[in-house]
């Protein structure tokens, strides 16, 4: 579409690009402002008696003498061992996309080909199953957990997620199959393939962007997952949300707000490199209509 | 597909749900239907470090007895979802004869914890889905707009709001927007108010929760139209261009009917996850002004001496119902997809 | 194990001297499920030193811990063999007889306990506490007599006085703060404040709530008037934020926890001028009672009822080692300790006189859960002006009625 931009007018141009920029001054400015207070002390960034203090550093420079500190990612990182949750974090989110996806693509491929009604009536009840608030089902399963001694072990933690993010991955990849030409697998099943090897040599093959893009979204929920893990898994085995939270704890003890600030700052970076790495998949998967309806 | 392939396909999928949400949706129906048993309760002395004193205690062995007749609890019925802390029945009925008028019906009814927050939900829903639905929309123009070498760097931007932990980043926005923060102290400049609060006005607060719903939704609604806007067929545009249609036109009658499923996916997935918002009222401590039917779940269950699980239960049944019910609309648009596609 | 992370240095001092000691245990699991906070912080990392030989420690400090402790008591073996509790969680993991009677154990290994420490249920011991806690006054000497108030406010009358005088000087806007926000925290206030009535919260014998007289009504008033001093975002105001704004030096007086002494009065956070002027006192009176407008909180140990006895006995050596003198010791301004070896000071005065003056201990009533959270979520409407405090004292009633009655307390 870029002829239609060169025959935009400039001042129309301005204003697009004001709204954008007035966006993009919403959307990161709170990171930015958090990733700058990191490096702060808690009297400065959460002051309640100036917010320039934030900006100066005004006790930043009373309490350590420099204008900046690495006392929270200190803390976090060395003091607090958040590797241990950035480790677990890995494990969870690395399983979670992998079984999601394997188990959505499976299913998705299903409700894509099936043309039966129950099909339709199945991709109902998954919408009913994802209106059901995740912290009743959370509390539900608390009992029968404890006593089958299965409650704070990561895979519990791990198959609790795929199961709660299951509706919502066979919505994306039902609606990306549909757009997948029936004709391919058919041809192949005439040529004598069973079902399954069809999907597995016809269809495997060109599903990557769509599923990359659920993928995406996959491995959002269960990087921010707090209500899943951080009641369904034990202090040694926390991920990083729960152990963010845990820096608060019921008394926020002076200090340890800026491990979480700094735990945060840490834990939005491999995000950035997330993103800017599958930018072009996401949105090529989405294009070719992971989405549509 | 044969029904046995069909089967075969499904099962991982279906067993991960039925298990751990099927089987827990109905345990908690069942458990909604139901009240614990009537406590057999003695009174003895309690002794500490600050004197003794005679209290009520619940006899364990005699209550144990109950239990083990019947583990479920007294079965009660619809009496919990009619009680007052939900339908409240009998006391919409008492307002409905005794008020003046329908003002004062309506603030008797929202003086009752469900309706109050049935009436916070179905506003933060319906006024933040349609705005995320704009704001995306008009972000993806922009961006699609911009020149090649900086996009990549703004669609990023665009999409922390969604993907810094919620948790956090509330915490953060909630001291910017404290009178003291950098975000309060600059509104009351700009309004020249010194007394300006946030957290402190009802109306206020109702607004600071859409505010950031808006903000942290939109970049779903935006990358999900940014990746709908590459796909416009461009021989439609050339011939709509060629027709001499204007830029609003072809933005009418071509963009915005392409896009169309997707909007209507993005709106399913919107009203679906806003109708269930407590997040930021927990974050934003904002439940004096604002409370939602997740957020009553949540107070029934977390950080309570005694949690209701029959109270919570019969709410998140309620949450089921009333999704189904937005939800309505778009399932027949899909029904109707799914039997053109059958066809 | 994660509590070998602590970063107490007092923890650190004492992992060498128990260690040598070995607590005395032949064996057996030990796991504890508490609430996070330094002092908590101090006892688990001194029980975790008992590990090895066939010993195992392990913690989970959260903060969530009332919503997992029920679910993980009642399975069977439970998840934890102790839970650290107070005197609202002790009830409710009683009422479900999920903690033991500890008469043997204490009997056998708790010589160094004292009479007061130990919580007894119908003559059984239920729990053992090592550490009290109370809202009460916190005030700003230098503030005051700026603003010419002579003395520290005994009264939540003199402390409306002293905030007017403190306002018409023009020294403070909001000089007053309580924690008030919305929830636990204001049914908290409500609490502490109707005690100070010394009227009860139920009909005498019954579930039923009756909090809906005059006591009620004036109650609320109090607050009300008391709000008026606070900052406009009162309703947001959890411990942690009027710490801060202590800290910062926007209040003269305020209602806080007794733990948050300590750290008021370190040199963190605060200039010096907040910290030498900060005096801690008793809770104040009001009305025509004499006894202090404020609950007496402990946290102490219990043994869940489905651990086995070995894991029981190790549990209780551990949590011995965890609440024993050293630890005092070493620990001393983290938290008001019951132990004999705990030395008062400035950070602990609060608390001691507010004990002293009479205040009574927080409910251990069954029930009493049930009505904490139905007036946390009901009396805002009165302070916010909406609604009668006559209205919202029916409101509570009719919440916790309903509340009760699913949890089989009423008919």
């Amino acid at each position: 579409m870029s002829d239609i931009v060169h025959r935009r007018s400039p001042v129309l141009n301005i204003i697009i690009w004001g709204l954008v920029l007035v966006w993009i001054v919403a959307a990161g400015f709170p990171f930015l402002w958090t990733l700058w207070g990191s490096f702060k002390v808690q009297g400065d960034f959460f002051s309640k008696a100036d917010w320039t203090n934030a900006v100066y550093g005004v006790r930043t420079q009373i309490e350590t003498g420099g204008a900046f500190t690495g006392k929270g990612y200190y803390g976090a990182w060395v003091t607090k061992e958040f590797w241990i949750a950035a480790l677990n974090t890995s494990i969870v989110v690395v399983s979670v996309v992998i079984i999601s996806l394997t188990l959505g693509t499976l299913g998705g491929y299903a409700l894509a080909r099936s043309g039966k009604k129950y099909a339709f009536y199945l991709l109902m009840l998954a919408l009913v199953f994802r209106a059901m608030p995740h912290i009743t089902l959370v509390s539900g399963y608390l009992l029968p957990f404890f006593e089958w001694n299965l409650w704070g072990h990561l895979p519990t933690a791990i198959i609790v997620m795929v199961a709660i993010n299951q509706p919502f991955t066979l919505w994306m990849l039902h609606s990306f199959f549909l757009n997948i030409p029936k004709d391919l697998d058919e041809s192949a099943m005439v040529d004598g393939c069973t079902r399954f090897q069809a999907f597995r040599h016809v269809i495997v093959p060109v599903m990557w962007p769509g599923v990359v893009t659920t993928g995406l979204f996959s491995f959002l929920l269960a990087y921010n997952d707090f209500t899943v893990t951080a009641t369904l898994l034990s202090q040694a085995n926390q991920t990083m949300v729960p152990k963010i939270a845990s820096f608060l704890g019921t008394t926020q003890t002076e200090g340890n707000v800026m491990f979480a600030v700094a735990a945060v700052v840490s834990a939005t970076a491999p995000l950035f490199v997330l993103i800017l790495f599958f930018q072009r998949q996401i949105v090529s998967g989405l294009t070719a209509g992971a989405v549509k309806g | 597909m044969k029904n046995r392939t069909f089967f075969w396909f499904i099962l991982p999928s279906l067993i991960t749900m039925l298990l751990f949400i099927a089987l827990p949706i109905v345990s908690v129906a069942v458990q909604s239907l139901h009240i614990e048993h009537e406590a057999v309760m003695v009174e003895v002395e309690n002794c500490g470090p600050f004197g003794c004193k005679q209290e009520l205690q619940v006899d364990v062995e005699e209550t144990a007895k109950l239990k083990e007749e019947r583990p479920l609890g007294q079965f009660n019925g619809l009496g919990t979802y009619t009680n007052r802390n939900h339908l409240a029945f009998s006391e919409i009925g008492l307002a409905w004869r005794s008020s003046t008028g329908l003002v004062d019906f309506m603030s008797k009814a929202l003086n009752l914890p469900f309706y109050r927050a049935l009436a916070f939900t179905l506003t933060y829903t319906f006024v933040v889905t349609p705005l995320v639905i704009i704001f995306g929309f008009m972000i993806a123009l922009g961006v699609n707009t911009l020149p090649k070498r900086i996009k990549g760097p703004t669609i990023f931007i665009s999409l922390l709001p969604m993907i810094v932990t919620p948790l956090i980043g509330s915490l953060i926005l909630f001291w910017m927007i404290d009178a003291n923060g950098i975000l309060g102290a600059t509104l009351q400049r700009i309004f020249d108010d010194p007394n300006l609060s946030l957290k402190a006005s009802p109306a206020l607060t109702w607004i600071m929760l859409m505010v950031y719903g808006v903000w942290h939704s939109a970049p779903f609604a935006f990358i999900v139209f940014y990746a709908g806007l590459q796909t416009v067929p461009a021989d439609t545009m050339e011939a709509a261009m060629i027709d001499g249609a204007s830029r609003w036109e072809r933005t009418r009658y071509v963009v915005l009917p392409h896009l169309m499923p997707l909007t209507v996916f993005i709106s399913l997935i919107q009203l679906m996850d806003n109708f269930r918002v407590f997040e930021p009222i927990v974050s934003f401590s904002a439940q004096a002004s604002a409370t939602s039917l997740s957020w009553i779940i949540y107070n029934d269950l977390v950080g309570t001496e005694s949690q209701f699980f029959g109270s919570a239960g019969a709410t998140s049944v309620l949450t089921i119902i009333g999704v189904s019910i937005l939800l309505i609309p778009v399932l027949i648009r899909t029904w109707r997809d799914f039997n053109q596609k059958v066809v | 194990m994660f509590l070998k992370t602590i970063t107490f240095a007092g923890a650190f001092a004492l992992l060498g001297s128990t260690a040598i000691a070995g607590c005395g245990i032949s064996g057996g699991n030990v796991s504890v499920l508490s609430n996070d906070f330094p002092a908590i912080q101090a006892v688990t990392s001194a029980a975790a030193a008992c590990a090895g030989d066939g010993v195992t420690v392990e913690t989970n400090l959260t903060k969530d811990h009332k919503d997992i402790m029920v679910a993980a008591l009642t399975a069977n073996p439970a998840q934890y063999s102790s839970v650290v509790v107070s005197n609202s969680t002790l009830v409710t993991l009683m009422n479900d007889g999920l903690v033991r009677p500890l008469d043997e154990m204490v009997a056998k290994h708790g010589a160094a306990l004292s009479k007061s420490q130990l919580i007894t249920v119908n003559g059984k011991v239920m729990a053992v506490a090592f550490m009290a806690n109370a809202q009460h006054l916190f005030s700003r000497t230098d503030v005051l007599e700026a603003a010419g108030v002579d003395g520290i406010p005994a009264t939540y009358e003199d402390v409306l006085a002293a905030a007017e005088k403190i306002r018409a000087a023009g020294l403070m806007d909001y000089p007053v703060a309580l924690n008030t926000k919305a929830g636990w925290n204001l049914a908290e206030e409500f609490v502490n404040m109707y005690m100070g009535t010394g009227a009860d919260f139920f009909k005498s014998g019954t579930a039923e709530a009756a909090v809906n007289n005059e006591n009620g009504v004036a109650t609320l008033e109090m607050l009300k008037s008391l709000v008026a001093y606070s900052n406009p975002d009162y309703l947001t105001y959890d411990s942690n934020a009027t710490q801060a704004e202590w800290e910062a030096g926007n209040l003269a007086l305020a209602t806080m926890w007794g733990s948050r002494g300590s750290a008021v009065l370190d040199d963190e956070g605060s200039t010096a001028e907040v910290v030498s002027g900060t005096v801690l006192s008793a809770a104040p009176t009001w009305g025509n009672d004499a006894r202090p407008a404020s609950t007496l909180w402990w946290d102490g140990i219990a043994i869940s009822t489905n651990a086995s006895d070995e894991d029981a006995e190790a549990t209780f050596v551990a949590m011995m080692n965890g609440i024993s003198s050293d630890v005092v010791k070493a620990n001393n301004d983290a938290a008001v300790w019951l132990d004999g070896a705990y030395m008062p000071s400035p950070a602990s005065a609060g608390v001691s006189s507010t004990a002293a003056g009479g205040a009574a201990p927080y409910p251990m009533l069954p029930f009493m859960g049930a009505l904490h959270t139905a007036l946390g979520a009901e009396i805002t409407d009165f302070l916010q002006g909406s609604e009668s405090a006559k209205q919202a004292l029916a409101d509570v009633e009719a919440a916790y009625t309903a509340a009760a009655k699913e949890q089989g307390f009423l008919k």
